[in-house]
């Protein structure tokens, strides 16, 4: 490509990019999504260390299901292990690969679907963001990571259908998979900080 | 830029641009160098709105009740309001646009030798994201009850409630402006470090990397990782305002000191994020104005790498006042007198850079030496407010604002200055007049001092900061307190009115200043061995191969006394 004279002696090689755009990029805006959630659960630890006694929960409110979320919880985790074997077989066996990805995205959109039937089961019992502060840090908090969930299921979704489509290369499509590996990965922290 | 040369290399390279219509070419680019204009000009808008609110609430506190010209009657809400946007503006829609942005898009791509940032489009998106920041910030001015009057660091419950700070929608639109400002930033490092790991020349190592590249990456990465809390913390604060919940609000059992600890978290990495450009930026001019090569290269690199991890340990330095536990006042007292430490070791490698070289005052190298020596003055008082027995004394007293300002306004003015009249040979193709950057450069730093001197004294003397009007605290009004804030108000006046020498050295030199060569400092790194401007894709000749590092100068088996990092050892001299 180049043609001055110089350069064609003594051409210095090429630096080649340890890991693809994409998935750097996704890396680094995981990092600050981590210090996100970081910010997050350290301001509801703090304040349940600090609550005076007999006021977290607030008596007569109703606890957080801790046993139903289990299944969610576990949905989740399978979802992000099937992702993790379709990475693996997707370059030598495509077709097996796309059904495990597909699985991996349909136990995702259960999680938040389950997700969702929990939060409008503590509504009516009467925990809200505004009737204690633990409802307020447990809908910001669970509230966040579904948003990042719903988020990274359109991203995954979109990304995959274009790459089976042959109109994206697999960069992208790596990238939504590592912002789902961080979904997935927050959770379980998630669960034991709050739930417990 | 010539239009021809642009459309010419557009097809040479495939690039998607067909006609370049005025839009395209200047609000919907994606070219780094163009998005990079964009922040610069945007940054000097904002430095003017910064300028101007600073000039009506000082003229209060020399000349309080007056009607103040151009302003009208300072009230205390708009007093409230001024220092507020004044600090906001400054921090996040000055030094962050021009240092990190502005200065970043240009440079990165250019000294690493490619031709773009890895993610233009983003690139784009950051700039508009950063735009609509802005115009919400500004909007803010002309809602009911005006601008946010809570201060730039926000503090619940004044800020959390419209009825303590009586500014209940510009407090949310300031948190908004300020979320989008960041999401902004968050896209612009995530291209630049991205960039910088996988787009340099063919040849450039890590430590051929100029120092300003390696600084505004390690500042993207403080960066990164210190915003995530304060996010969370301008969310919960958010809930608070709008939804009523409790998550701040001491009423509902929330915890005020929590978004001290949210928001110092990030504050003080943020000192550093802007710190560590305006470092590497006077490591660039001072080489390449004594000719000489940098000394210990590696020794800057570690210690800005020291003083990044370091500066995420002394944030409650900022609340030693605040009821925090003593045991823990004394861990953060010591951290913050450490960082001291790596910081004044890279302000003795730049003076041992400048020590035996044939030094060149042009003024991007005053402003170079300028930011050495008036940072070193912000930095050492900072040593009184980090020893937290001292800083009891000293919090909230104009003390704090003349430390700090000491540290800022070298950062985002001398800084800015210093790359600005340096670049600008490469940004606009034309050479800044010497003569008035020097006129500039001297009102600019004289009033500097004697604004902030005043300041020293009168914070010595307990000079609270956070009052409207002195005249109603007899004890601040004793023998000639009063004259050191006129003092100070007027050396302010003195330093406004010499920006208009820069204003118009600026847009005249822009149009008609004398053509610049390809390399006017004879300086090594890659930007200069591109064309003045460069055009779209930078480098028309292919881009470049790296032999050898960044400051290769007087050297002693070369004749010239440059060593550009494309030329091989064999080539002819």
């Amino acid at each position: 490509m180049t043609t001055s004279a110089a350069a064609l002696t003594t051409s210095p090689p090429a630096n080649r990019p340890v890991v693809p755009n994409a998935v750097l990029g996704t890396l680094i805006f995981v990092v600050a999504e981590v210090m996100f959630f970081v910010g997050l659960i350290s301001a509801f630890t703090i304040s349940r260390a600090g609550a005076p006694a007999g006021t977290w929960p607030v008596p007569g409110q109703p606890l957080l299901p801790a046993e139903a979320t289990a299944l969610n919880t576990a949905a989740l985790m399978l979802s992000g292990a099937l992702l993790l074997a379709g990475q693996v077989l997707w370059a030598k066996k495509r077709p097996v690969a796309r059904w495990v990805v597909l699985a991996a995205w349909v136990l995702g959109a259960l999680f938040v679907v389950l997700q969702g039937r929990e939060w409008s089961q503590l509504l009516s019992a009467g925990l809200t963001m505004k009737s204690s502060r633990l409802g307020a840090f447990f809908y910001l908090i669970v509230g966040t990571h579904g948003v990042h969930a719903i988020g990274a299921l359109v991203a995954l979704g979109l990304a995959a259908v274009q790459v089976l489509r042959g109109r994206l290369e697999g960069g992208l499509f790596f990238g939504a998979q590592v912002f789902w590996y961080f979904v997935v990965l927050m959770w379980p922290i998630i669960y034991a900080r709050v739930y417990f | 830029m010539s239009a021809a040369a642009h459309a010419e290399h557009d097809h040479a390279h495939g690039h998607a641009h067909h006609d370049e219509g005025f839009i395209q070419k200047y609000l919907w680019s994606t070219d780094h160098k163009m998005i990079a204009m964009q922040y610069l000009f945007t940054g000097i808008a904002m430095a003017l709105v910064g300028g101007f609110t600073v000039y009506a609430f000082r003229m209060q506190l020399a000349f309080p009740g007056m009607p103040v010209p151009g302003y009208g009657r300072v009230t205390a809400t708009d007093y409230n309001a001024l220092v507020t946007t004044h600090g906001s503006v400054m921090v996040f829609w000055v030094a962050m646009p021009v240092l990190i942005a502005a200065l970043g898009n240009y440079l990165i791509p250019l000294m690493i030798g490619c031709d773009d940032m890895v993610f233009p489009r983003l690139n784009r998106l950051s700039y508009q994201l950063f735009l609509l920041s802005a115009i919400v910030l500004m909007a803010s001015f002309y809602v009911p009850g005006g601008a946010f009057g809570g201060a730039w660091t926000s503090y619940p419950p004044l800020s959390a409630k419209a009825e303590y700070n009586l500014t209940g929608l510009g407090s949310s639109m300031w948190l908004f402006a300020v979320a989008l400002e960041f999401a902004a930033f968050l896209l612009g490092g995530i291209n630049f470090i991205t960039t910088v790991m996988n787009s340099r020349a063919p040849g450039m190592k890590m430590f051929d990397v100029p120092i300003v590249v390696w600084m505004i990456i390690i500042a993207s990465i403080l960066f990164m990782a210190s915003v995530g809390p304060l996010i969370a913390g301008a969310v919960m604060l958010m809930f608070d305002q709008q939804l009523g919940t409790g998550f701040f609000d001491p009423a509902k059992g929330g915890d005020p000191v929590l978004w001290q600890h949210l928001f110092w978290f990030f504050g003080h990495p943020e000192v550093y994020v802007v710190l560590l450009p305006a470092m590497g930026i006077v490591a660039e001019i001072i080489t390449v104005f004594s000719r000489k090569k940098l000394f210990a290269y590696k020794t800057v690199l570690y210690t800005a790498i020291g003083t990044g991890v370091l500066s995420f340990f002394v944030w409650a330095h900022h609340q030693f006042i605040a009821g925090i536990d003593p045991r823990m006042a004394n861990v953060f007292s010591v951290t913050t007198l450490l960082i001291s430490i790596p910081v004044a070791e890279m302000v003795f490698v730049y003076i041992g850079t400048l020590y035996g070289g044939s030094i060149r005052l042009t003024t991007p190298m005053l402003w170079a030496l300028a930011f050495i020596a008036e940072f070193l003055l912000g930095g050492v008082t900072g040593i009184f407010l980090g020893a937290s027995g001292a800083d009891i004394y000293f919090h909230d007293t104009y003390f704090v604002i003349a430390h700090f300002h000491y540290t800022f306004f070298p950062i985002a003015f001398i800084g800015s200055f210093a790359a600005i009249t340096y670049w600008f040979p490469k940004m606009f193709g034309r050479m800044m007049s010497e003569t008035w950057g020097k006129v500039h450069f001297w009102g600019t730093i004289i009033p500097f001092n004697l604004i902030f001197i005043p300041l020293f004294l009168l914070g010595a003397r307990g000079d609270h900061r956070r009052i409207y009007d002195y005249r109603h605290f007899p004890d601040l009004m004793k023998a000639g307190m009063q004259d050191l804030r006129i003092l100070a108000t007027l050396a302010l006046l003195v330093l406004l009115a010499f920006q208009v020498v820069f204003l118009v050295n600026l847009f005249h030199s822009i149009f008609r200043g004398e053509k610049a060569a390809a390399n006017p400092w004879n300086a090594n790194t890659l930007e200069w061995q591109a064309p003045s401007p460069p055009p779209h894709g930078n480098f028309p000749q292919g881009l470049p191969n790296v032999y050898r590092g960044p400051y290769e100068y007087s050297h002693p088996d070369r004749a010239e006394d440059y060593w550009p990092q494309t030329e091989p050892e064999a080539a002819k001299s």
